[in-house]
């Protein structure tokens, strides 16, 4: 299936043995999108290889575009102002509700149900409104910096934000009502692609995956970052590791951003949103944040020049990809979408 | 009962007749001019004149035209519309408004008609604010436009033959559907309306072609795809024949019958339990507190046989990219995909036949006008909400049942859907046997 299917939602490919319509065994093949990002960053300034980042996945690209900056402050010891923390943490979320809602979109007609397709998409354009608000641009923002944002909020944003909040929890029992209601969609995936906790962490399965198998692994809660450890909530945790409990998982977590989305703008104090940044840095660090979806990780180096002497990149769909076959051994061919429309496909942050 | 609007055979007999009668008029004046030379005893093409426009070749010819207007009104009519139909509802499901294109559209129209100061009102539309009704034509156009690829590594006869074949079963089955007492091909005329003893067995056999064209065109194709597609397709259709069969048995338990016109007639009186009338309720076997159950498996196994979402995974497009239909292209493809439109259709037919008491409608109106074949001599009556109305409103209410299914469920596994099959409608419409058994039985119905 691939390089062009439209399973793939991306470029790349799966090799599956098949017996009659029985999954013997898969192995993904990817490397068609690589881009040589890690390259292309060490002939760039650290403040310029924000618009690099920001394409690594441009379904989310305020997320890797903060873990990249998260790895320069800790490279260059910058403080960042808690308002530039508060207003990360607020795009953050909303960039993850976007990004979750595009995968509902996908998932939608992954199964046949192309309704929800639109209805997705319909909801995730109210959040881009509120990104575009904020940065300009409804993808690809180019909005967090090395010392905090890029600038400040608009007036009133908060009460966009709220306004948009309460509009979408109303639809998310829509959304309800035609996936986990209807018993044809459980039919798709409850037992379906199953994967044990153990089996997840050994293969490096991180974010919503690893917690739909029942670890609460959450790296705004065990590692946090910014002005997450001010802010409480609640990570989105199921346990039975199968295509249903991925899907609970990013459901409660969209219900989770909201939350915090609330919470931050209730807090969010007033002041600087910026600090000021050195232009070189010498030495190396790291830093991994909670990604939409999983960990993200950013392994900067400077050798006191004004470019990384190396940066490394950790993306999480690149370790979920490879225990996808342990998860389709034994399925059936229509589950190969049930089960990687639930892993949440990223090619981009794959190939790099 | 009201009266029908349409006498397909009549109107097709004189329609054959006028087209015999042309083509008899070359020879008609051959055989003048012999005859005003010579004066043979017997003109040999007197008898062949008398042939061209006698009884017997004209009834024959008249079928044929008969068919063909069936085949007018099955493509050019009803699969726009119900295109039309399933694009602008699913968009409405989707909370959007669909397709747009009207008359509007056309920049010349809009340009030359639409400056005629009241006619040319529609025309000076903005582009897209039409019904979209034009989409559907567009759609043929371009698909006729497409070039016809045969794959290389294709089975190129089987290949060809596989549109025919569904094509072809799909029109024979709007061939045995009768629309109205009027508007039949198949039957005789009887005592009290037409008869066709065996036309639901006729239906359902010209239902059962389809698979097998499906399971060609998979096969033919040399494609893992459509190969995949087409056995998915032969493992569901050829199971859900079985219980679509049986629950058809229930209601031949009450009807007495195979015959659809005695089934409709069964169905326009009122609805009796037990001896004791239910008023205003008719006697539509959607009704009855056993045939339910029947109606259930039949309304399911329908959506099956017409490969729609949740059963549509012949050509589940996520994981097979359209499945049988693969390597198909052109007007090819127009015609395997569109035909199948016209199953779900002649499915939905068959269900208001069987359920929901065929063209048997609450209200009909009758008015007389002036007669024109006597030039305003004495009056003819004139349904005004005639059977084909009623007919065509119960089918595309089905129709539109199966589209809101279709858009609001996702699509279900080929091992479930064999289960599903197997375990609960083969089950359940024996169940419905057995109950419709012991209503006869004890002549509760």
């Amino acid at each position: 299936m691939g390089p062009q299917h439209p399973m793939t939602h991306g470029l790349w490919n799966l090799r599956i043995k098949v017996d009659g319509e029985t999954i013997v065994d898969a192995e993904p093949e990817i490397g068609y999108l690589h881009r040589g990002y890690e390259k292309i960053m060490e002939v760039r300034e650290f403040q310029k290889n924000v618009v690099l980042t920001d394409r690594l996945c441009y379904v989310s690209s305020i997320t890797w575009s903060h873990a990249y900056c998260l790895a320069c402050e800790e490279l260059m010891d910058v403080e960042v102002p808690p308002r530039g923390q508060y207003l990360r943490v607020i795009t953050l979320e909303l960039q993850r509700i976007a990004s979750h809602l595009m995968w509902l979109a996908a998932y939608g007609p992954d199964l046949g149900l192309l309704t929800a397709l639109l209805w997705a998409l319909r909801e995730r354009e109210l959040f881009l409104d509120l990104l575009q608000l904020i940065s300009g641009a409804r993808m690809n923002q180019n909005w967090p910096r090395i010392g905090g944002v890029r600038n400040d909020a608009p007036p009133d944003f908060d009460q966009y934000c709220r306004k948009v909040i309460a509009h979408f929890r109303k639809k998310m029992d829509e959304y309800a009502n035609v996936f986990e209601q209807s018993k044809l969609f459980q039919v798709r995936t409850v037992g379906v692609g199953r994967i044990s906790r153990e089996d997840a962490m050994d293969w490096g399965v991180t974010g919503p995956n690893l917690r739909a198998c029942g670890a609460r692994i959450d790296l705004r809660e065990m590692d946090p970052y910014d002005a997450y450890p001010e802010i409480e909530f609640e990570p989105a945790v199921a346990r039975d590791g199968d295509s249903y409990a991925r899907y609970k998982v990013r459901m409660e977590e969209l219900k989770t951003s909201c939350d915090l989305i609330e919470r931050a703008l209730d807090k969010l104090p007033a002041g600087p949103y910026r600090a000021k940044q050195p232009r070189r840095a010498e030495g190396e660090a790291f830093r991994r944040t909670e990604d939409s979806r999983g960990e993200a990780l950013f392994y900067v180096i400077g050798d006191g020049d004004d470019r990384p002497y190396r940066v490394k990149i950790r993306s999480p769909i690149f370790s979920t990809m490879f225990a996808a076959p342990l998860m389709m051994r034994g399925n059936k061919v229509a589950d190969v979408v049930a089960i990687m429309g639930s892993i949440d496909v990223c090619v981009g942050e794959i190939d790099k | 009962m009201s009266g029908h609007l349409i006498d397909l055979l009549g109107w097709s007999e004189v329609l054959a007749g006028f087209v015999l009668w042309l083509l008899s008029l070359p020879f008609r004046l051959v055989s003048w001019i012999v005859n005003s030379i010579g004066s043979t005893p017997r003109n040999p093409l007197d008898d062949f004149v008398g042939w061209l426009t006698g009884p017997d070749l004209t009834a024959f010819v008249a079928v044929i035209v008969a068919v063909n207007l069936v085949l007018l009104w099955a493509t050019a009519f009803h699969l726009l519309i119900i295109m039309w139909i399933e694009r602008k509802m699913y968009s409405r499901l989707q909370d959007r408004r669909g397709i747009m294109i009207g008359l509007g559209s056309f920049d010349i129209l809009r340009r030359t008609l639409g400056r005629i100061p009241l006619i040319g009102r529609p025309f000076r539309r903005p582009s897209h604010l039409g019904t979209g009704f034009l989409q559907t034509v567009a759609d043929g156009v371009k698909l006729f436009q497409k070039e016809v690829i045969t794959p290389a590594t294709a089975d190129k006869w089987m290949f060809h033959a596989a549109p025919v074949m569904i094509a072809s079963s799909t029109l024979l089955l709007f061939v045995a559907i009768p629309w109205s007492d009027g508007f039949w091909i198949m039957g005789s005329p009887g005592a009290d309306g037409p008869v066709n003893p065996y036309g639901i067995l006729v239906i359902l056999a010209a239902f059962g072609v389809a698979p097998l064209g499906i399971l060609i065109a998979g096969w033919a194709s040399n494609n893992k795809y459509t190969l995949l597609g087409g056995m998915r397709a032969a493992a569901q259709l050829m199971s859900y024949e079985i219980p679509l069969v049986l629950s058809i048995i229930a209601v031949v338990f009450l009807s007495r019958s195979l015959d659809p016109f005695a089934i409709v007639r069964d169905q326009s009186r009122l609805l009796a339990i037990g001896g004791v009338t239910v008023p205003f309720l008719p006697n539509w076997y959607v009704f009855h507190p056993v045939l339910w159950i029947a109606f259930i498996v039949f309304f399911i196994t329908i959506i099956a046989e017409a490969e729609r979402i949740p059963f549509d995974i012949p050509e589940a497009e996520a994981e097979l990219v359209e499945g049988w239909t693969t390597e198909y292209s052109g007007m090819r493809f127009g015609i395997v995909f569109g035909f199948k439109w016209l199953r779900a259709l002649a499915g939905a037919a068959l269900i208001v036949i069987l359920f929901f008491g065929g063209w048997d409608g609450p209200v009909f109106t009758t008015v007389y006008v002036p007669n024109i074949a006597t030039l305003g001599v004495g009056t003819v009556p004139v349904p005004i909400l005639f059977q084909e109305f009623w007919f065509t409103v119960k089918v595309y209410i089905v129709f539109i049942v199966f589209v809101w299914i279709a858009w609001s469920v996702p699509r279900v596994r080929i091992d479930q859907i064999l289960n599903i099959g197997w375990r609960t409608l083969v089950p359940l419409s024996v169940l419905a046997i057995l109950l419709a058994a012991l209503a006869r039985g004890v002549n509760w119905l």
